[in-house]
């Protein structure tokens, strides 16, 4: 720090955090100044959420320390942070939408309580309403479950800057104007600039480049659990900002020959408030973008449209290799190999009646090809390491004979080993000429398709084929106001 | 050693025990003079619960909220509307079987569209849907107790080799039973849609149809059992199905079937409908109050399902 010394308000000192092998922030060190509105961004997994779990006392981090106006926090956690004046509007909104505006106001604020708090928890949020969206016209009386998504949006930031014995000091906005329309956004932003001009500080984080720029004084831009560039806001430009945050070079080693399908035959089409997505035979069809910007449910969309609730199917027309492996994807009762044979039993029976030796030797086979570590195919699937589990749940999508194989982020938790030998036979089979749906987080991955569609708010924006599937152009197009 | 150490994990195991505790516990009192009778009045009478048991074991595996409360209606309604169609004729056995396997199969496809077209928890279907069902067994038998023919009467009542003809039939249909959980895709997908919805769904399994057919079978296994109590027991009564509601639900969680579904197993029910008639009848045969009696039935339960509950589940 150069000049006067102003005291930071919240400071991280190298500090890192890990989930299993996933090293989610690997050595940040961050400041936030009083008086300064600092812009984050970064892509999926680069570890925003994680920082900003960090400062707002929601996860301590297995090594570095916190320090906030000049000392070091030893037991820094939620309630220590609110007492410090941190608050948080996070993406999933938070509030209880079975209580009134009113209610949510008093959970936030332990100080209103005792006789009485309804008429001061009103006039606090009311109060913080009024500042921040001039003209909002929501009554605090009504329960937030009767709000639309909008006003729910409206509600949460201006709790958070909402003054109530702890005055607010530095609020984290996590992509606050996400379900915002413009002029409300506008009018939260002027808010965030006079928020500033009194001395406050702010986190701000979004996907909108327009707003971060206009908005930040200075900008942090994080990849893969670090800092990578931190200068003041004047010195950006959108264009930086991407290319910031892309890999400088990725090896394009086993990046595959540029296939020419056009002749195929489409095996699945579905329409859509955006661009329509359309596959044919022997596709590999990538879904990009953001994380939760829609990917998961398009591809539920497409499972539910091809398959039957009520009837089996003699020949099923689509599979799927589930991501989030504990909601939709292992039987945790089960053992390996019945975790691996339930998508083809039609194959494995005679008149319903299972033929345990089929069974067995397809379970066999598999075990070899993808090589699932175990003793024993009878041994529980809990047994099995994440990455191994997630070889099975491949294993019953790839024996089944469905011509289209739909894989919602499948490589989560993925040791690198196990992805190149699964990258291996997906590309063989595709050779042989299965459809493959993919949606991934990861560049890598994403970039291994035929041809890519990006996801922006629910729909597809953008469709990349051949060469112009590159980083670069998958981040311009999830990134709203950088496509130029 | 490492026998006994695998046959303890079977989940089935408790109930079977408890059961020849009990058992053993009476003919000590009696000194071992009414044996047979005591053994095959437990088979006879378990031989009911059993049949309910299954049909409600199958529903249960379908996971967390899945019951079907309408049990006892559906037997009285069956027990009813069979005895009134033979009308002590026992050329008419047949169409009355006949009958009742159909009255099962209506309200089974009731309460599925119950649940499934109004969006109503399985427990409200059907619970309401076992009052329409009672409600019409009351309309159709109008107080009156009719005869079984004959030949049924005999048949239920009587012995081969010693043992109950009705714990034979309930054999068989666990035989069926043990066979559909284990060895075809149906079981199979009730297990999995028990685990998890949303995953059998994407693993794609026709979770709706799997369902409906459950509480079909459910629902014919009871009006089975109505059928097969009302000519043991000379005649339909309104009140034959009553106690079998929370027997129905007790022998399959003391037979050591996963409770929150995906799990199910078929010897735990034969175990658990013997203790819980030999429950009763040892204490009868101790001479206790009727008060006591039910307190000790309690306690006796819950100290089987707590034995029972530190058990590590096995592989399957």
């Amino acid at each position: 720090m150069t000049g006067e010394k102003l005291k930071a308000i919240v400071e991280v000192a190298d500090a890192k955090v890990c989930f299993g092998a996933v090293k989610a922030l690997d050595g940040v060190t961050l400041a936030i100044l009083p008086g300064e509105c600092l812009g984050l961004v970064g892509h999926n997994g680069a570890g925003k959420s994680t920082i900003v779990s960090v400062i707002n006392g929601g996860l301590t981090p297995h090594q570095g320390n916190i320090s906030g106006d000049g000392e070091v926090l030893t037991r820094y956690g939620i309630n220590s942070a609110r007492a410090r004046g941190v608050r948080c509007v996070f993406q999933e909104l938070s509030l209880c939408p079975n209580l009134t505006v009113v209610e949510n106001t008093r959970m936030m604020h332990r100080h209103l309580g005792g006789f009485g708090w309804r008429k001061r928890a009103k006039e606090v949020i009311e109060r913080s309403l009024d500042a921040v969206f001039p003209g909002h016209g929501i009554a605090s009386d009504r329960s937030v479950g009767e709000l639309s998504i909008t006003e729910r949006q409206m509600v949460e930031i201006a709790t958070a800057f909402s003054h109530a014995g702890v005055a607010p000091r530095l609020v984290i906005l996590d992509e606050p104007t996400s379900s915002l329309d413009a002029s409300l956004a506008e009018q939260m932003l002027t808010y965030v600039r006079r928020f500033i001009a009194a001395g406050g500080s702010v986190i701000f984080i979004s996907h909108i480049l327009n707003e971060i720029l206009t908005t930040a004084s200075r900008i942090v831009v994080m990849k893969d659990g670090r800092i990578v560039a931190d200068r003041p806001a004047g010195d950006w430009t959108e264009r930086g900002l991407v290319e910031a945050m892309g890999s400088v070079v990725k090896g394009e080693a086993h990046r595959r020959a540029v296939r020419d399908l056009a002749a195929a035959p489409v095996v699945v089409e579905q329409g859509g408030s955006g661009m329509p997505f359309r596959a044919r035979r022997g596709e590999l069809v990538g879904f990009a973008g953001l994380a939760g910007h829609g990917q998961t449910r398009m591809l539920m969309k497409l499972h539910a449209a091809q398959s039957s609730d009520w009837l089996p199917r003699r020949d099923p027309a689509v599979t799927f290799v589930a991501g989030d492996r504990h909601l939709n994807g292992v039987f945790e009762l089960w053992s390996i190999l019945k975790n691996l044979s339930i998508g083809s039993l039609g194959d494995l029976a005679t008149r319903g009646m299972i033929n345990a030796a089929a069974e067995a030797e397809r379970g066999a086979e598999w075990k070899r090809r993808i090589d699932i570590r175990t003793q024993d195919l009878a041994n529980r699937i809990l047994s099995l390491s994440g990455g191994n589990q997630q070889k099975v749940l491949f294993a019953r999508a790839l024996s089944t004979r469905a011509p289209v194989v739909l894989m919602d982020d499948p490589m989560r938790g993925v040791d690198v080993g196990t992805k190149q030998e699964v990258y291996e036979i997906v590309r063989q089979q595709a050779l042989g000429g299965r459809t493959f749906v993919w949606y991934s987080t990861e560049m890598e991955e994403v970039c291994l398709c035929d041809r890519v569609y990006v996801f922006r708010e629910g729909a597809i924006v953008a469709e990349l084929a051949g060469d112009a599937v590159s980083e670069e152009n998958i981040l311009a197009a999830s990134f709203r106001g950088a496509a130029a | 050693m490492r026998m006994l150490d695998r046959v303890a994990r079977k989940p089935w195991i408790w109930s079977w025990v408890a059961a020849f505790v009990v058992w053993f516990a009476t003919i000590m009192v009696t000194g071992g003079a009414s044996t047979l009778d005591l053994s095959q009045a437990a088979l006879t009478f378990a031989a009911f619960s059993i049949i309910v048991g299954i049909g409600q074991m199958f529903v249960i595996t379908l996971g967390p909220g899945n019951v079907d409360l309408s049990v006892p209606s559906t037997m009285t309604l069956a027990g009813t509307v069979a005895l009134k169609l033979m009308d002590v004729d026992n050329a008419m056995i047949l169409a009355g079987l006949g009958v009742a396997v159909l009255i099962g199969i209506g309200v089974g496809i009731l309460n599925y569209a119950l649940i499934k077209a109004l969006r109503i928890p399985p427990i409200i279907a059907t619970l309401s849907m076992s009052f329409i069902v009672q409600s019409a067994a009351i309309w159709t038998n109008r107080g009156l107790r009719i005869k079984p023919p004959n030949f049924l009467a005999d048949f239920t009542i009587a012995n081969t080799l010693g043992i109950p003809n009705v714990a034979i039939i309930a054999l068989v249909i666990s035989v069926i039973a043990w066979f559909l959980l284990e060895r075809t895709i149906y079981g199979r997908w009730i297990s999995a849609i028990g685990q998890s919805m949303p995953a059998a769904k994407m693993a794609g399994i026709p979770v709706d149809g799997t369902r409906f057919v459950t509480y079909v079978f459910c629902a014919v296994l009871a009006s089975l059992a109505g059928y097969l109590l009302a000519c043991f027991s000379g005649g339909a009564a309104l009140n034959m199905g009553t106690e079998y509601l929370l027997m129905s639900i007790a022998v399959v969680v003391l037979g050591g079937t996963a409770v929150a579904g995906g799990d199910s197993n078929v010897p735990g029910i034969w175990g658990a409908s013997l203790f819980m008639f030999l429950v009763v009848s040892m204490l009868n045969t101790y001479g206790l109050g009727a008060g006591i009696r039910l307190i000790m039935t309690g306690l006796i339960i819950i100290s089987v399902i707590m034995l029972a509950g530190g058990r590590q589940p096995g592989v399957r």
